[in-house]
């Protein structure tokens, strides 16, 4: 089994709401982040798969197939975005996913996952800055 | 769902590479220049990795904000801009950064309580890290 990583950046905007908090606890919860006129990131998503090296072309996995999913499924919909506003796994105004540092892994997994070929999916990293970073292995 | 959540920290500290344990000329050919009887420092980077099912309330495996106050507190507080070698941990343990990353793992372990910990990780130098997951980690 042999691990292969690629990496790509994003940045887009959001922030911290729970629509069946009161705003005091919004606040409470999330301080700062709670800003409703949102705050971004520089993020840098981590995407390792895994796989056999196929003895033909010495690929665990076509890195330009890697490279089209994650700009489609990924950068395309996540990149200079609002993400409460403009992803619809974060949107603010029915109770889904807050787009904390965690649930942009899950997202991307679940995004990313479906659309593999060949390799399996390892572990999504997200950097939400240099000094902080959430690792996602999947479900099991 | 579960998800591991790894926050970076930094501080600086000086130590001294020796054991009473070997004669000076052991002690000078085990740890080199380390050994210099001065001490001398780095700036050292850990990595505190937790993890912990996504509270679908907040999102959140734990809150960043108890993660900081407690490495502030028992970690930062207790080891920037010190001699290791003089803190009790370090009496009769050699600090090398094996033995740090330990001590820092104890520490954490133990007072710790928002999250499961999974991994201290430590960069002495952009050249190496250190990593322990505990007695049965991997």
């Amino acid at each position: 089994m042999v691990y292969l990583t690629r990496k790509a950046e994003f940045s887009a905007a959001h922030y911290y709401h729970n629509p069946e908090f009161t705003p005091d606890e919004n606040q409470r919860v999330f301080g700062k982040c709670n800003n409703p006129n949102g705050h971004g990131h520089n993020y840098t998503l981590e995407v390792t798969v895994k796989g056999e090296v196929d003895p033909k072309s010495g690929f665990v996995v076509d890195l330009k197939q890697l490279k089209d999913v994650m700009s489609r499924e990924v950068l395309d919909a996540f990149d200079h975005r609002f993400l409460n506003k403009e992803v619809p796994e974060f949107s603010t105004d029915v109770p889904t996913m807050i787009p904390t540092t965690e649930n942009i892994a899950i997202a991307i997994w679940q995004r990313l996952a479906p659309k593999l070929k060949a390799a399996q999916l390892h572990r999504v990293r997200v950097y939400e800055t240099p000094d902080l970073f959430v690792d996602f292995y999947g479900e099991a | 769902m579960k998800a591991h959540l790894t926050r970076r920290y930094m501080f600086s500290a000086s130590h001294r590479l020796h054991s009473d344990e070997m004669s000076e000329e052991e002690n000078r050919v085990t740890y080199g220049k380390c050994n210099n009887p001065y001490g001398h420092g780095h700036n050292y980077t850990i990595e505190v990795t937790v993890s912990g099912p996504v509270d679908d309330q907040t999102g959140m495996v734990c809150d960043l904000v108890d993660l900081d106050a407690f490495v502030h507190a028992q970690i930062l507080g207790r080891y920037d801009h010190q001699n290791l070698n003089l803190l009790a941990e370090f009496v009769k343990q050699v600090p090398t950064t094996e033995n740090l990353c330990i001590a820092i793992y104890e520490i954490v372990k133990r007072g710790f309580h928002h999250a499961h910990l999974e991994r201290v990780r430590i960069e002495e130098t952009m050249m190496n890290s250190f990593e322990y997951a505990g007695e049965n980690g991997r």
